[in-house]
């Protein structure tokens, strides 16, 4: 069995196999396309997610798991990143933030028209440069009046800086802890940075109420309904090219110079470079996540920014299994639903739990519930599919 | 102005970089050792900070219901207390979790991140969400005025002297002591230092513990600077990473320059212009530098593993 | 010392008792009760489907229990449970009992936008007692506006802002700022003014409101230094030596939370005591002098529309009932006051209106008065901010206040005042 395919792929295909067609030649290729080849545990999580989730759950926990479901953006990049490429960045957040300030500010500029902004001292800027007196727009804030140029910046900008910082440290071969807290130090500045320029940045209030993209309300719940299937699907879009990618020769390359990473340059290989583009992969997913954020949920703000909510993140990919595509995902979705549920119920207890969480991940199961699946239930199918056979 | 006034000014504006330079050296001395020496990032490191904190509470409290006569007296037994408490609770941390996480260092970094949330937690629990004041000696909370105008802040100098303390404290063990000679050993060549018959394990569970200890002191010494609540940690743990992370994490010398280096131009700057630009400029100065060095200022020069 | 009882918003166990002993008297009073909402059918009070039956209706209570802000907030949570418990004691409201869902915002606005919404949209509140921080205030903002919810928001702000379903039951900055500089001026002979903040938007609308007043209305005086310093700072020798060389007459202080620890104890450890320099802040309550000590604030002066110490018949009873439920130690600030203050106003409008519907509740609010505030009396102003008066409290070494001045008048409240922006 490939152990870079993990997850729900032996019950997908030999579950929904039935009876015998006639079609001999086609059923046994569909069934290891199922399962040595991985995609049915993608197609498990598209039917959870397509179907199951808009059918059972109310608007109001449909736009919740919306939410959850960007932040497992986060978690996928990370998987490229630090499963696959060894780069554990510490500095999500930041990348998140950068592309949920860029939609914020396209969306901000369409909602601070010169009509509804009238009661301003200056009409036609957003209300908190209002509240800072500044009496113009700011030159970089201008070209946001445009939707493509935001969708761009949501995801250039994000990979320049990816781009900037994985260069200066890989090529002075900076890697593992040490690259961990320079990224911590890059989300704090970059923290540090949004709260201080309120002017220019609405502060530590974030950028607040926003209402329409391009004239359509984005409030509503029929609005949040198809934002919710725009943010599914692109989300298995992500899925599928990074494990387009996993199964090419980047894949095996990356794997190869995280366990040996001197190997792979005596071999003649950039190692820095491959280093950059995975950490690059990292950064435009998790932008990606923050621009579907802000449109879902209304507003962008700074505590996405920092050190404690990119560590968070970590965990969604390490609770999945940081090898693990579809892990990444059940687990940001698990740990927040955990997160709410007991932060309704239990507001004491959730530290604790979160606590142990951490813990009993890196202590108990290091692979995740991916890793718990090949382990145990993996196995248990193999030798039920086995007696059923015999 | 007269030219006593600015004499005086720069004087006080001295020791405010010299105070902020000693404030920096506490914290980041215990996150140094742990991490340089263990290869450890102890992200709970503010935790025991914390720990050392509400020692000095518990024991102003004693002093102030039960035993008045104490009161001047206490904040030196308080700060051994301080650093006992928190030795035990790191030699507890690294007995229960830490052990098992040697050989996978970004690991470490998420367990601990998980003792300092549960930590928060137990503070919360049993001392309250609100921040608590302990009583400080009246020695403590005054200053020092050699001359009128020039004002010394004494809990700097004392912070200061603390700071000196323990530097030359954990200089003069780690070159002159048994244990500091295993540390070293261990830190060189693991193996061989097994096989040469020191005790590693030992060594380790001891060497984070008085890093631990080390972040309780400093913890107990910020009380009477700052404030004293469940998380408190989070104020100080960013500012010692960097400190560490800036001076290069494999030396305790490398720790003390980044501290003046960091805690100059943090101060010289706050004169110039406001707080938060001050604060915009350091951090940028920081990265920059560690964009051009990324191993910090003093990088020991190991061989990778 | 039982730091349970005092501490916890849950249900120490001196409530418990005083529970048990009202669940006794509860069948005298549920037979007046039932008798009030035969008066009040739920048909005719609730068009809009909130969560009203004949017996009860749901509120929200939306504050930190964790993270940063519960140390400020928890004063708030407590604050409103003592007001919905005397409420219930009394009859309720239209005949039914007030029943609480408490959530946690866990010091993180995103989390308050969520459970906003769930308050909103899943449970029905017919309203909302919650938020402290202007940060989480704006981010449910959009959504009570959409939802037509109700909020009820205690805490001292800097104003800007004016929405049709939130009543804002703390002070907005001209209340608290014009009327004690002028007392500064006027009182203290203070000249020259120096501003300090912590850097986000309260304290620096505030401190611009300050510059516009010194300089444009009181005769001779100036603003020597004006400084910022990011929230969490926590070392501030630079500051203060930048004090020292200015020699204002008057420190104008508004710097907020961890920050506020540090900065009055280093001040002391400076040589600057109150006996040497005037200080005025509008951002320490007795719940900040808990956490900064006593000892080292004792002097300064801080300008507030509530003080534990206020001597009128109403304040008595509410200290003696909030010490009572929560201990003898427990403190009470200004935001705490007004916390306190949100249910009753709730329940004034709501019986007004004679329905539990937000639009007839608002349209029924301004111009309720509340003689029983422990603050003396305030009124619903048509901004829904409150008139209220403004007070000078001198910090004593215990922790509390000594009222030293009162404004004549009460204050109107003015969120978008022409000539200071």
């Amino acid at each position: 069995m490939d152990p870079l395919n993990s997850s729900a792929a032996a019950s997908a295909g030999s579950a929904g196999s039935g009876p015998v067609p006639a079609r001999a030649g086609l059923q046994p290729a569909l069934k290891r396309w199922l399962t040595s080849e991985g995609y049915g545990s993608i197609i498990v999580l598209a039917v959870l997610i397509l179907v199951v989730f808009p059918v059972a759950l109310d608007g109001f926990r449909l736009n919740l798991m919306g939410k959850y479901l960007t932040y497992a953006f986060v978690a996928v990049g990370l998987v490229m990143a630090w499963g696959y490429g060894g780069v554990l960045s510490l500095g999500q957040g930041v990348f998140f933030g950068l592309g949920g300030y860029c939609m914020a500010m396209f969306l901000k500029l369409e909602a601070s028209d010169p009509i509804s902004t009238k009661i301003q001292s200056t009409p036609g800027i957003p209300d908190f440069m209002d509240w800072n007196q500044l009496t113009a727009l700011p030159f970089w804030w201008k070209p946001f009046h445009s939707l493509p140029f935001a969708l761009a910046a949501v995801l250039v900008v994000p990979c320049a800086l990816a781009f900037v910082v994985g260069f200066a440290m890989f090529k002075r071969r900076v890697g593992g802890v040490y690259f961990a807290i320079i990224t911590q130090a890059v989300a704090l500045i970059l923290s540090v940075l949004i709260i201080g320029q309120q002017g220019y940045t609405g502060g530590v209030n974030g950028i607040t109420d926003l209402r329409t993209l391009l004239g359509w309300d984005i409030r509503g719940d029929g609005a949040k309904l198809i934002l919710y299937f725009v943010n599914a699907v692109l989300l298995l879009v992500a899925i599928l090219c990074c494990r387009h990618i996993q199964r090419s020769k980047l894949g095996t390359l990356l794997l190869a110079m995280r366990d040996k990473e001197d190997r792979v340059r005596f071999s003649g290989y950039d190692v820095a470079m491959f280093k950059v583009f995975a950490f690059c992969v990292a950064a435009v997913l998790a932008a990606i996540g923050g621009a579907m954020f802000t449109l879902q949920v209304g507003f962008m703000s700074p505590s996405f920014v920092g050190i404690v909510p990119s560590i968070e993140m970590v965990i969604y990919a390490a609770v999945g299994g940081r090898m693990s595509l579809v892990g990444a995902v059940y687990g940001a979705v698990l740990v927040n639903l955990g997160k709410t549920w007991f932060s309704e119920s239990f507001p004491n207890l959730w530290l604790f739990l979160m606590a142990a969480l951490f813990i009993g991940v890196v202590m108990a199961f290091p692979n995740g519930l991916a890793g718990l699946y090949d382990s145990h239930v993996k196995p248990w199918l193999a030798r039920r599919g086995a007696r059923s056979a015999s | 102005m007269s030219a006593s006034d600015i004499l005086n000014v720069t004087l006080m504006q001295g020791f405010a970089g010299l105070s902020l330079f000693s404030v920096l050296l506490l914290m980041g001395l215990g996150l140094a050792v742990i991490f340089g020496q263990m290869g450890v990032i102890n992200m709970a490191h503010g935790e025991f900070m914390t720990i050392g904190a509400y020692t000095i509470y518990m024991f102003s409290q004693i002093a102030d219901n039960y035993w008045h006569g104490f009161a001047p007296a206490y904040f030196p037994l308080a700060i051994c207390a301080a650093f006992v408490l928190a030795f035990a609770a790191g030699w507890l941390a690294e007995w229960a979790l830490i052990r098992h996480l040697y050989r996978r260092p970004l690991d470490t970094l998420l367990a601990t991140w998980g003792l300092s949330l549960g930590m928060q937690q137990v503070f919360r629990s049993v001392f309250g969400p609100k921040e608590v004041s302990p009583t400080l000696p009246d020695w403590l909370m005054g200053s020092w005025s050699p001359k009128p105008g020039l004002d010394i802040p004494i809990n700097g100098l004392f912070v200061m002297s603390l700071a000196v303390l323990m530097t030359g404290g954990v200089l003069l063990a780690l070159y002159r002591s048994r244990w500091g000679l295993r540390v070293r050993a261990t830190v060189a060549n693991r193996q061989m230092a097994n096989a040469a018959g020191i005790d590693t394990r030992k060594t380790d569970r001891l060497t984070f513990a008085i890093g631990c200890g080390m972040a309780g002191v400093a913890g107990a010494a910020f009380t009477a600077i700052g404030s004293t609540g469940p998380t408190s940690g989070s104020l100080y743990i960013v500012d010692s990473f960097l400190v560490v992370t800036f001076g290069g994490a494999a030396s305790l010398l490398g720790t003390v320059a980044s501290a003046f280096g960091i805690a100059q131009m943090q101060s010289i700057s706050e004169f110039f212009m406001t707080g938060s630009s001050a604060r915009v400029v350091t951090l940028l100065t920081i990265v920059a530098v560690l964009m051009l060095r990324p191993q910090g200022l003093f990088a020991s020069k190991v061989r990778r593993a | 010392m039982s730091h349970d009882d005092q501490n916890e918003p849950g249900m120490p166990s001196a409530l418990r008792r005083k529970l048990l002993m009202g669940l006794a008297a509860a069948p005298a009073l549920a037979v007046s009760g039932i008798a009030r909402a035969q008066q009040y059918p739920t048909a005719k009070v609730n068009t809009t489907h909130l969560a009203v039956t004949d017996t009860e209706v749901t509120v929200g209570q939306l504050h930190s229990a964790t993270g940063t802000m519960a140390i400020s907030e928890t004063g708030s949570i407590q604050a409103e449970r003592l007001a919905i418990g005397e409420i219930n004691a009394a009859g309720g409201i239209l005949g039914r009992q007030i029943k609480i869902i408490q959530e946690d915002g866990a010091s993180d606005w995103p989390t308050f936008a969520e459970k906003s919404k769930k308050l909103l949209e899943n449970d029905h509140v017919a309203a909302v007692f919650g938020c402290w921080t202007s940060a989480s205030r704006k981010a449910v903002l959009p959504i009570f506006e959409r939802d037509n919810g109700l909020l009820y928001y205690p805490t001292f702000y800097e104003g800007l802002e004016q929405s049709k379903n939130v009543f804002y039951t703390g002070q907005e900055a001209t209340q608290q700022i014009l009327w004690g500089l002028n007392w500064a001026n006027q009182t203290r002979k203070a000249k020259s003014f120096f501003l300090i903040g912590s850097d986000y938007i309260w304290p620096r609308t505030s401190n611009k409101i300050a510059r516009k007043h010194i300089e444009q209305h009181l005769t001779g005086c100036k603003v020597v230094g004006e400084e910022y310093y990011p929230l969490g700072t926590t070392n501030f020798n630079s500051l203060i030596n930048k004090i020292k060389i200015a020699r204002p007459d008057c420190i104008y202080a508004i710097i907020v939370g961890g920050s506020n620890v540090a900065f009055y104890k280093q001040l002391k450890a400076a040589g600057i005591t109150a006996d040497k320099q005037f200080l005025l802040t509008i951002s320490v309550t007795e719940d900040e002098v808990l956490g900064i000590g006593g000892e080292n604030v004792a002097g300064f002066y801080s300008a507030m529309k509530y003080f534990e110490s206020l001597d009128n018949a109403n304040n008595k009873k509410f200290v003696a009932a909030f010490k009572a439920k929560y201990g003898p130690k427990a403190v009470i600030g200004d935001v705490t006051q007004a916390a306190y203050l949100g249910p009753w106003l709730w329940k004034a409008a709501v019986e007004k209106a004679g329905s539990f519907d937000v639009d007839k509740v608002v349209a029924a609010s301004p111009g309720i008065e509340l003689k029983t505030a422990p603050e003396g009396y305030v009124k619903i102003h048509p901004n829904h901010h409150l008139w209220s008066r403004t007070r000078i409290g001198q910090a004593q070494a215990d922790g509390q206040f000594k009222v030293v001045a009162e404004s004549p008048d009460l204050i109107e409240p003015n969120p978008f005042p022409k000539g200071y922006q």
